[in-house]
């Protein structure tokens, strides 16, 4: 090995590659044009040198003979799986010409912009989609928006501003910051953190913390890791969140155990919110939940009276039936015990610098394209008008408002769809079926990825060859750092980034001509609100934190004046206070205290059902190995975690007569999908796990098998149309009823 | 010359499964092979379910000989996300064992 040869190239991850929510730094050898390894960088203060499975298998991920590294048009039928090589230019002049035809014919609305959540993919599609002219971001499918931007929405609604649990990670000495201190307890609430880098938090950090001396109280249905090691484990039904948030409020305000000084002087509507809780007594709240009432109090203890405390919450919580409402009633509990912005607690996190990778919010979309376009735009957005929250809020389309769009053409027809980091069929959306057949009648559909998929293969008439994190420039403000992207080799084959196909697209496309040449004019640009550009970054070692005194960085801003627009302390809502009563949900049409809402299928509110499926099933847990869809071709990953499994626990399989290992049938009413059993005592009795986003890159792709998709996709028994009054939320991902049965010769 | 091995402190191991794909790459690895392994211990107490994890080396950890000669840390060690392979000297991690309960040295050479 003639590792001296080498050449290191230091950058950010952010996917392709690793899949995930990015920001680790790392190491790149290259040797002959080519990535030989990736490393963690020791320099980093994110990963601290570390990298998950999906970082280290980087190369094998460039380099599969799978991966699509041309350009194709379809030339069979859609989903025969007919392609043929083209140049870009070929491949630019068809969608430019199809897309300006919709556009001229249907107007720009007619064509959606769907995206998943890998990549750097917010920035680049909705700089695209603008310069097109179209309102409509999507994740297609994703019921209810079911993946933090529920949260977002209730913490923007609540507080002004988003905050995470602080593992130092907003400073660039991380543990060793003396103004730091760790979180006495973690309350994990529904969540796996050792899957990942869930929402840009390197999972192990809890872990970091954990040695630094952070007890763990943890909410999850299941036994793990984590509730091996927490001090309560309130192992409560799958849906019911809302109810153990309801309850733990319910005990500290009436106990007097929140922080009074802070509530009097930071918080708005505290006699409401006491007024609304207490019908959440523990009793009832056990009765919802399986959860003990003993335990339930225990927790709520524990979590009040230990200060700085902070919670991790996962994307369960913005599945629920009323996603947006959990997330309030999460988010009051760390605002009545004074644990925001605080050492420990969890602290305000603002993109890095002010600068905009990822436009999250209506503010920041309006921030990059001006009021003007924004507004105009949102008067066609799909769903905007029908969700107050939707429309104020963020800049998506409701997904669940969409697929009755694309079936009825009210109240007008979709006809072109631009996919960039999204499988559709095969991942997020809920009755992929059903998103099927809406969507192979559209007219034109371009997909850029970097393998076929279900969805590829099932709908697109162009593919375009994206690339991987190794082979492109990027730039990323997700909290801190900021930093940027190095490319340290060419694009594989003919692989592009999606900053320079959406750019060069755009350029053909926009009705006002677009101001960069180049995408590195384009990053510097937008670097500019960081007073910094990619030249200096990358010199830096890739990475910069704010200085002393910076409105992105921690602590206590609420006190000096650094989180509202007009310079004065408190936050930025209209109170200027954190709103317990949430002015915002008033104003949208919603109730402004929050409440519990039951899952609309379960044992208690359809026991008819419940006697035919008489186990809850609760489907998105985790891979550490995977992300979403991805990485079922890399051999390193799919040889540690080979099959689509279903938990199932040990004296319930044993009645069922299902052994460990045994292939079965999970079956609803909305039909069926074949998993391998894994007979566990971690495993709740009456609940069953299952993964998302299994399809099998080594079947035939073509129609109509699209790799197994239909066999092994756990959202074919989930369906759409059960969303939220808010719009966000009330999904049947986390909280549905089945039967497992074992499959005739299901042994293997 | 003195023994080298790996202390791996198994209590913290999430099952992550860097270590194992670290290893892999380092050595271009082909399926089946790799120098280390984790498996998942579920154990049930009198009130509860317990779940750990236990990694160990196989045949094929040679300690990451071309990397430590060049003063670097093994591949697994320097990526375990939860820090807790140490590499050393068998005397030197029979040492910090002293210190660390649930933890294994394993010295596969
Ligand atoms: S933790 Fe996230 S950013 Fe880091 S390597 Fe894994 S997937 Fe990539
Ligand atoms: S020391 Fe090297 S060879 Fe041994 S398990 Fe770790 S990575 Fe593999
Ligand atoms: S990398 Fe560390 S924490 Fe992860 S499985 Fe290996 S030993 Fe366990």
């Amino acid at each position: 090995m003639a590792k001296s040869k080498e050449n290191k190239v230091i950058s950010t991850l952010w996917s392709a590659g690793c899949g995930s929510h990015g920001g680790c730094g790392c190491e790149i050898f290259v040797q002959d044009g080519k990535v030989t390894r990736v490393e963690g960088d020791k320099n980093h203060p994110f990963n601290q040198g570390r990298l998950c499975a999906k970082g280290l298998a980087i190369p094998q991920y460039m380099y599969h003979p799978d991966r699509v590294i041309h350009p194709l048009k379809r030339v069979g039928e859609r989903g025969e799986g007919k392609w043929q090589r083209i140049t870009w230019n070929e491949a630019y002049d068809t969608i430019e010409k199809r897309f300006k035809d919709i556009r001229t014919k249907y107007g720009a609305e007619s064509v959606i912009f769907c995206q998943g959540t890998g990549r750097d993919i917010g920035g680049p599609i909705t700089f695209l989609m603008y310069a097109y002219g179209s309102p409509n971001w999507v994740q297609v499918g994703l019921a209810g928006h079911a993946c933090y931007t529920p949260r977002l929405g209730a913490m923007f609604a609540t507080q002004g501003h988003y905050s995470v649990l602080d593992a130092s990670q907003m400073l660039e000495k991380r543990y060793d910051s003396p103004e730091w201190k760790p979180p006495k307890y973690i309350i994990i609430w529904a969540q796996n953190p050792a899957a990942g880098c869930h929402d840009g938090f390197f999972g192990h950090w809890i872990i970091d913390c954990m040695k630094r001396g952070s007890k763990l109280i943890t909410i999850d249905p299941r036994s793990t890791w984590f509730t091996t090691r927490s001090e309560v484990h309130l192992q409560n039904r799958p849906g019911t969140d809302g109810a153990i948030a309801l309850g733990m409020l319910n005990v500290i305000i009436n106990e007097g155990i929140y922080d009074k000084q802070f509530v009097e002087k930071w918080c708005y509507g505290f006699d409401e919110l006491k007024e609304r809780v207490q019908e959440y007594t523990p009793e009832k709240v056990e009765k919802i939940t399986w959860v003990p009432k003993e335990l339930l109090i225990k927790a709520a203890r524990l979590y009040a009276k230990n200060k700085p405390s902070a919670i991790q919450w996962g994307e369960p919580v913005d599945a629920m039936p009323a996603g947006s409402v959990v997330a309030q009633a999460i988010n009051q509990l760390w605002a009545i015990t004074g644990n925001i912005d605080n050492p420990g607690g969890n602290v305000i996190a603002r993109n890095s610098h002010g600068v905009t990778t990822y436009p999250f919010s209506s503010a920041e979309l309006t921030k990059l394209y001006g009021a003007e376009l924004v507004k105009k735009l949102n008067e066609k957005r799909i769903g905007a008008n029908d969700y107050p929250m939707i429309k104020n809020f963020r800049g998506w389309v409701q997904p669940d408002v969409l697929i009755n769009q694309m079936e009825t053409g009210k109240p007008y027809p979709v006809k072109g769809a631009w996919i960039q980091t999204s499988n559709i069929i095969g991942g997020q959306a809920a009755d992929p079926r059903r998103h099927y057949n809406a969507m192979k009648k559209l007219d034109f559909i371009v997909c850029v990825d970097l393998f076929q998929n279900p969805t590829s293969m099932a709908l697109a008439d162009i593919f375009l060859p994206a690339c991987t994190i190794c082979e492109k420039e990027s730039f990323r403000s997700w909290w801190q750092p900021l930093g940027v992207s190095v490319k340290a080799v060419d694009g594989v084959g003919e692989a592009k980034s999606d900053w320079e196909i959406n750019l060069e697209m755009a350029k053909r496309l926009a009705t006002n001509p677009i101001k960069y040449n180049t995408v590195r004019e384009l990053i510097d640009d937008r670097l500019k609100d960081g007073n910094t550009n990619f030249e200096k970054l990358k010199a830096k070692g890739c990475w910069e934190y704010p200085p002393e005194g910076h409105n992105t960085r921690p602590y206590y801003r609420y006190e000096k004046g650094l989180l509202r627009a007009d310079g004065k302390p408190g936050f930025e809502t209209p109170t200027g206070k954190i709103e317990l009563y949430s002015k915002k949900y008033e104003e949208w049409g919603l109730d402004p205290l929050p409440y519990y809402e039951e899952p609309k299928e379960s044992p208690v509110a359809s026991p008819d059902l419940a006697k035919k499926y008489p186990l809850i099933l609760t489907t998105g847990r985790r891979s550490p190995v995977f992300f979403h869809s991805e990485h079922r071709m890399i051999p390193w990953l799919r040889e540690l975690d080979p099959f689509p499994v279903v938990e199932i626990n040990d004296k319930t399989a044993e009645k069922l007569g299902i052994g460990n290992g045994d292939w079965v049938y999970i079956e609803n009413t909305r039909g069926r999908v074949k998993f391998k059993a894994k007979v566990t005592p971690t495993a709740h009795p009456e609940v069953v796990t299952a993964p998302h986003g299994w399809w099998l890159p080594e079947t035939d792709g073509r129609s109509p098998n699209f790799f197994n998709t239909w066999d092994h996709n756990i959202n074919n028994l989930t369906s759409m149309g059960n969303q939220a009054k808010s719009g966000f939320g009330g999904t049947n991902y986390r909280s549905s009823l089945c039967r497992v049965v074992k499959m005739e010769g299901g042994k293997e | 010359m003195p023994r080298n091995g790996l202390l791996i402190q198994h209590d913290w191991c999430t099952g992550c499964h860097a270590c194992e794909v670290a290893c892999k790459q380092e050595h271009n690895f082909s399926e089946g092979m790799v120098g280390i392994k984790v498996d998942e211990v579920v154990s049930t107490g009198p009130d509860k379910v317990y779940v750990d994890f236990m990694p160990y080396t196989t045949r094929f950890c040679d300690l990451c000989t071309d990397r430590t000669k060049l003063g670097e840390q093994p591949a697994c060690v320097k990526h375990c996300q939860a820090s807790c392979i140490t590499y050393g000297t068998v005397s030197e991690l029979a040492k910090l064992m002293e210190k660390q309960p649930l933890s294994s040295i394993f010295a596969p050479k």
